[in-house]
Parts: structure tokens; C-alpha cells; sequence
């Protein structure tokens, strides 16, 4: 048996496999391109909802948020929150962070002005459009 | 140890081993602020020691393969390292990056961090486990270089064995996964789903094929069975590695805005993932039971069997649970995958590390094996830290399923800091178990400070009158 089945029969399998499959992957992916600006809408990310995924990012929201599962899970989904909460909740929330009440987990002070806070609020709309597969299973995230 | 140039692997070894440290210093302070939300805040804000724990993580594990590959590159090549100085300038240049990034996470805003570092210029910053600023991330780029310089040069020099040729092979692989790094579109769905090139095709791509070298390698050391059969295994086992893995990173595709047909294709294939994890038990296990010798090194031969198990539980058994869609679909972005991402990095990766550097320590400070006292105590060690993850992963496994229950899956969903504290009790169980595998390391680090070697005739003398 030993000698039937080499090593350089393994390492063929190896590079094989690992070849063909990568190209499969890659065609899929490039498939996927395709679809991705049409099921996240992309035509609606204008320079407002531009500027609220810059402001996302660079302070870390999902450092303890999940955007569509992923990210941290020390606080809520905020894929859906734009329905979940509506505009007027989000800058509201925003704005009186910290709550500083006592033993609560609590979110940093952005200190936005009101044009960042409408830029945000509009990517959080633009997220909430993505066509997730109908993900998460109800509002609350 | 056959080459002086191995030499430089130490310093790598012994710096990896404190960012570890690091690691759980930042692990039981997000911790704690799962249990207490104003701990620490707002001078350390959650997000700011989630970052520090998890960056640590990579920096520490990247440390222990650099020092793996400077150690094993030359003796399987069976010629000296190429440039030992390049690899020396090398680990400092890392250590000072590493260390310039966790500093910077902790004393500056993240926000003043990216202006600071022209996040604008090129967007890379605020995604997960990629949170470094452009320069570190260029920083990291130039270290992967030398490394792929120095070893390769190695490679060519000298005698050409299939681990070598895997070792470096998938050293290479881990750098250019690297670079879709600076892939950050403005897309959010493009974003997550390259994002995805990096840590999936790290974790279940090629690190199983270091993982695989580099257990392939102490088991040869160990065990003095023939070359030709565990190469023959290990080439097995990756070839698994990648069919099931590539097709399978469709698992995070499900739910994050990729087309629907991921959901068929990532659960088949991601379902076949666990096999490699499987096969790398069964060689491992045969392996040692047609062991030629009796290594006297018993921490070693106890930190490689215990990682293809830790790593089957971790990566194989619990990503198993969370991998096909339907179930996914309940408990996606929970605790429960914070459960299977502690237990298989932690059985996979953190073992493999510490069981190299239980291997090549003692040769490194010229001994064969440490004397039977360290070895107990490193061996206790090994035992309060395995068992304590084991515990954490059961407290976060728990939590995950009181999300899965009470948010996800009820009638009438409650929100989610409402069922935080519901898991409550969960929180507490992993932080008693993360403050006894912080006691596990602490037993563990105290094993480097015994005098003295195995010694042959003791010990015989010891078991005869037994
Ligand atoms: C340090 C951690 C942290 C960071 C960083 C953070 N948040 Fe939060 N966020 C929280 C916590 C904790 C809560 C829930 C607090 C509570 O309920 O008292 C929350 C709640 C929210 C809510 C309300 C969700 C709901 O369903 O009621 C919104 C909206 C929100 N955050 C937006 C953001 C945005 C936008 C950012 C980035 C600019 C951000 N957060 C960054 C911790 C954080
Ligand atoms: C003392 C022990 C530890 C404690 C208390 C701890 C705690 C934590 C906490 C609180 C988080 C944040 C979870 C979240 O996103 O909300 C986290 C994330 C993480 N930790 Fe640990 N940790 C410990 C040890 C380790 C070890 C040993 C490893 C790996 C070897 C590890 C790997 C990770 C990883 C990969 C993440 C990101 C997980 C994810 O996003 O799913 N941790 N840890
Ligand atoms: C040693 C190997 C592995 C490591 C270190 C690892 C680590 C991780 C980590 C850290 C995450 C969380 C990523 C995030 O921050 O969002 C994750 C997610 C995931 N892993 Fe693994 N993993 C490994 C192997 C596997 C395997 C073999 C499977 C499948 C059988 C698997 C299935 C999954 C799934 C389905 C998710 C997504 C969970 C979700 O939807 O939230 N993993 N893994
Ligand atoms: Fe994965």
C-alpha cells in the first residue's frame, strides 16, 4: 500500500485540488461582483452616505457593534437599525452619549455636528437597503 | 540545534510569549467590561482593548512562526540562514511596530490616529483585526519581505524537503493574503467580502498549511519516523485543507449581502472543513504510537498532541456548529462565534506556537530538554490553560444561546442589552475562567526559570526504584 500511494502522488493532489478549487472560487467571486452593486443598491451611496462610512470607520464603530453579524458583539446590531429605530432616534442617541449610567455599557461622545450626524444617519439608512437574505431573523438584530 | 544562525529564532520566541501575556492582560479587561460597562471608561473605551486584545493575538502568533521559520528553514535546508543579521534587524523593527501600535491604540483617539496617518489618503483603518494606520500596515509588508527574503534564499541554498518547501510556501501565502489589506472599498459588501480573503484565508487556509509543516516537523524531531510517510500526511492533509476551504468561505457570505447562492455552496464545502482537522488527529496519533524513540522532552510531545485535538474541537467541532446556513442564520454575530473563534485560535494557533517553542527553547539554550522539574510545571501549565479555554468557550457557547433564543428566535424578541443581561451569569462563568488561564500562563512562564537540564541517569534511576 505504501508504495502505491507517493508522495508525489500527495503533493499532485495537493496542487491539484488546491488549483482548481482557487479558480472555481475566483469565478464565483467574480460573479459575485457583478451582483453585489445591485443588491446593496450602490447607486444610493452618495457623497453624504460616503462621508457617515468614513465617519463609521474611522472611529470603530464595529470595534463594539455588529454591522450584518460582523464586528464586535458587545452592543446592537446596527445593520437594521435604521429601521429598527428611525433617524430621529439615531441622532438623538448619538449625541447624548455617554449615558454614564452607572454599571451600563457605555458608548464614547463622537462629538459630531449636525452635518456628521446627518451623514451618518445616512449610511446607517444606506445599510439597512442591503438585500441580506433576509437576515436578521426580525427587528431587533 | 545543528546551525548557529538558529539562534535568532530566541528573541522572537521570548517576545512572543510577552505579547501573549498582553494579549490576556487586554482579554480580562474586555472582560470585565462586559460586566461592569463604566470600567475603565472613557479612558479605555471597550472597542480600544478589543483591538489591543486581538491585535496582540496576531502580533504574538506572527512572532512565534517568524522565530518557527528562522529556527526550522536552516536545519531542514541543512545550511546556515542566509542573513541571521537581516533577521535580527527584522524582529526589531516587528517588535517596535508592534509596539507603537498598541501604545498609539491606547494614548490616541482613533479618529486623531487615521488623520495623523493619512487614512484619507488610502482608507484602510476600522475593520477587524486590520485596524493598524497605513504605516504599520506598510510596516508589516516590509517585515513579511524579509522574512520571505531571508527564508528563501535559505530554501535555494540548501537541501530542499517538503516541509521546507510548505513552511515557506505558505509563508509566502500568508503575505500576499496580507495585501487586500489596503482593499478597503467604499462598497461595504465588497469590503466585508475581501475582508474575508484575509481572515478566512488566513485561519482556514494557509495557517493550516504552517500548522501542518510545522507539527510535521517536531514530529519528525520527536518521534523518528520516517520522513517520507508524515511528508506523505501532511501533504494530504493540506490538500484538504484547501479543497474544503477555499469554496468554503461562502460561509460568510450568507447573510452579509453576497448572492444567495453562497448559502448552498458555503455550507457544503465549509462542512467538508472539518476533515483536515480529523486527518491531522489520526497522524498525529499514529505518529506516535510508531514513535522509534523516547524523546525525553515530554512538554513538547505534550503541546503537539494536544493541539490537533484542541484544534479538532475548536475549528472542526465548533465551527462545524455554526457553519451551515440555517443554523447560522440564528446565531450569526453572537458569543457563539466569539466560543468557536477563542477555542480554535487558541487549540489551533496559540498551541502549535507554544509547542514549537516548547521544542526549540531547551535546544536554544543548549540543552535537549529542561529538567524534569520545569517540565512539570510547564506541563501544569498547559493543563490549567486548556481546561480554563474549555470553560470559556462553554460560558461564551452559552451566551450565544440565549441570544439564539431569546432575540433571534422568539416569538416576541427582547432587545438586545435585555438579553445581555440575561447571559449574565455566562459573562461571570468566562471571566472566572479567564482569570485561571491567566494563572495557567503565570505556572506556565514560571517553567523558563529552572536551572539546569534533563538528566538521563536521574530519571532512570528515579523510575527503576519506583
Ligand atoms: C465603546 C463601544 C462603542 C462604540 C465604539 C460605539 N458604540 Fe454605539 N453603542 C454602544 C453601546 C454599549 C450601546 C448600547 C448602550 C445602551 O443601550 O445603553 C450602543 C448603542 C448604539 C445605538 C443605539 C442602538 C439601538 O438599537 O438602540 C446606535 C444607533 C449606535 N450605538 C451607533 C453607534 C455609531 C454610529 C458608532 C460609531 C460612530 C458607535 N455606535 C460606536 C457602544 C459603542
Ligand atoms: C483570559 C482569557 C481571555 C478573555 C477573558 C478574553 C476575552 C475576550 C473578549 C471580551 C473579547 C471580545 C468579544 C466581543 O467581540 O465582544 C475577545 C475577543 C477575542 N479573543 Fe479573547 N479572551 C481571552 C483569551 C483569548 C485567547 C487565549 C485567545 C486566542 C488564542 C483569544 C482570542 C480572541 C479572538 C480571536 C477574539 C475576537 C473574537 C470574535 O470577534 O469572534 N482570546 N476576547
Ligand atoms: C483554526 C481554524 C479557525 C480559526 C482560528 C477560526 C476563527 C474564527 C474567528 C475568529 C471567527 C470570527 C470572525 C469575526 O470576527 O467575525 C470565525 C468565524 C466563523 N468560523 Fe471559524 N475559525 C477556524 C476554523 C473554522 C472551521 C473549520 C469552520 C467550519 C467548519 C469555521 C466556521 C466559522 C463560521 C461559520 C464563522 C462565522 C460565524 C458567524 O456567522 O458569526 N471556522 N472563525
Ligand atoms: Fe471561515
Amino acid at each position: 500500500m505504501q508504495q502505491v500511494f507517493t508522495k508525489a502522488m500527495a503533493r499532485n493532489i495537493f496542487l491539484g485540488g488546491a488549483g482548481f478549487f482557487l479558480v472555481i472560487y475566483l469565478l464565483l467571486a467574480y460573479d459575485s461582483f457583478q451582483q453585489i452593486p445591485i443588491r446593496d443598491h450602490a447607486v444610493n451611496l452618495t457623497p453624504s452616505v460616503l462621508r457617515g462610512k468614513y465617519l463609521f470607520d474611522t472611529n470603530d464603530c464595529i470595534g463594539c457593534h455588529t454591522v450584518n453579524g460582523e464586528g464586535a458583539y458587545y452592543a446592537p446590531e446596527l445593520g437594521n437599525v435604521y429601521k429598527r429605530r428611525g433617524p430621529d432616534f439615531i441622532k438623538a442617541w448619538i449625541r447624548s452619549q455617554p449615558s454614564g449610567a452607572p454599571g451600563r455599557r457605555q458608548m464614547p461622545n463622537f462629538h459630531f455636528n449636525d452635518d456628521q450626524l446627518n451623514d451618518v444617519t445616512a449610511y446607517l439608512q444606506w445599510l439597512s437597503n442591503i438585500d441580506t437574505n433576509k437576515w436578521p431573523p426580525n427587528i431587533e438584530g | 540545534m545543528n546551525y548557529q544562525s538558529q539562534r535568532v529564532a530566541k528573541p522572537y520566541f521570548i517576545a512572543a510569549l510577552g505579547l501573549f501575556v498582553g494579549q490576556i492582560v487586554f482579554g480580562l479587561i474586555a472582560g470585565l467590561q462586559y460586566l461592569n460597562g463604566t470600567f475603565l471608561f472613557p479612558a479605555l473605551p471597550f472597542d480600544v482593548v478589543h483591538m489591543s486584545h486581538t491585535n496582540l493575538l496576531i502580533v504574538w502568533l506572527l512572532m512565534a512562526f517568524m522565530g518557527a521559520a528562522y529556527f526550522i528553514v536552516p536545519e531542514e535546508a541543512q545550511t546556515e540562514l542566509y542573513s541571521p543579521k537581516l533577521a535580527l534587524i527584522t524582529f526589531w523593527v516587528f517588535l517596535a511596530a508592534g509596539a507603537v501600535t498598541i501604545l498609539s491604540y491606547l494614548f490616541v483617539p482613533y479618529t486623531q490616529l487615521a488623520a495623523m496617518t493619512g487614512n484619507a489618503v488610502l482608507p484602510t483603518m476600522g475593520r477587524g483585526y486590520l485596524e493598524q494606520p497605513l504605516p504599520i500596515k506598510v510596516g508589516i509588508v516590509l517585515v513579511a519581505l524579509s522574512l520571505l527574503f531571508n527564508v528563501t534564499m535559505t530554501l535555494i541554498k540548501g537541501r530542499k524537503t517538503s516541509i521546507n518547501f510548505i513552511l515557506v510556501g505558505s509563508l509566502w501565502g500568508l503575505a500576499l493574503l496580507f495585501l487586500p489589506a489596503f482593499y478597503f472599498p467604499q462598497d461595504t459588501v465588497k469590503a466585508s467580502f475581501g475582508w474575508w480573503w484575509v481572515v478566512h484565508g488566513w485561519v482556514e487556509g494557509d495557517w493550516e498549511l504552517i500548522l501542518g509543516a510545522l507539527l510535521g516537523f517536531i514530529l519528525i524531531k520527536m518521534t523518528g519516523v520516517d520522513r517520507e510517510i508524515i511528508e506523505k500526511w501532511i501533504y494530504i492533509i493540506v490538500a484538504m485543507t484547501l479543497i474544503s476551504g477555499l469554496v468554503g468561505i461562502g460561509h460568510h457570505y450568507y447573510y452579509t449581502g453576497a448572492p444567495a447562492y453562497w448559502i448552498w455552496l458555503g455550507s457544503i464545502f465549509s462542512a467538508l472543513e472539518p476533515i483536515p482537522f480529523m486527518l491531522l488527529i489520526a497522524f498525529s496519533f499514529k505518529t506516535l504510537l510508531q514513535r522509534r524513540r523516547e524523546y525525553p522532552n515530554k512538554a513538547a510531545m505534550l503541546w503537539a498532541m494536544g493541539t490537533p485535538i484542541m484544534a479538532f474541537l475548536g475549528a472542526g467541532l465548533w465551527g462545524f456548529m455554526i457553519t451551515l446556513a440555517p443554523v447560522q442564520y440564528y446565531i450569526h454575530g453572537t458569543n457563539f462565534t466569539a466560543a468557536h473563534g477563542h477555542l480554535a485560535f487558541f487549540g489551533a494557533y496559540a498551541m502549535i506556537a507554544l509547542a514549537i517553542i516548547s521544542y526549540a527553547m531547551p535546544l536554544l539554550r543548549g540543552r535537549i530538554a529542561n529538567s524534569m522539574v520545569a517540565q512539570r510545571w510547564e506541563m501544569t501549565g498547559f493543563w490549567v490553560m486548556t481546561t480554563s479555554m474549555i470553560g470559556i468557550t462553554l460560558a461564551l457557547t452559552g451566551a450565544g444561546i440565549v441570544t439564539a433564543f431569546l432575540q433571534r428566535a422568539a416569538e416576541d424578541p427582547m432587545g438586545f442589552m435585555q438579553v445581555q443581561d440575561k447571559a449574565r451569569v455566562f459573562f461571570w462563568i468566562r471571566e472566572f475562567f479567564g482569570a485561571s488561564f491567566f494563572l495557567g500562563l503565570l505556572i506556565y512562564l514560571r517553567s523558563f526559570f529552572f536551572a539546569g537540564e534533563y538528566e538521563y541517569a536521574n530519571e532512570m534511576k528515579q523510575a527503576l526504584s519506583k
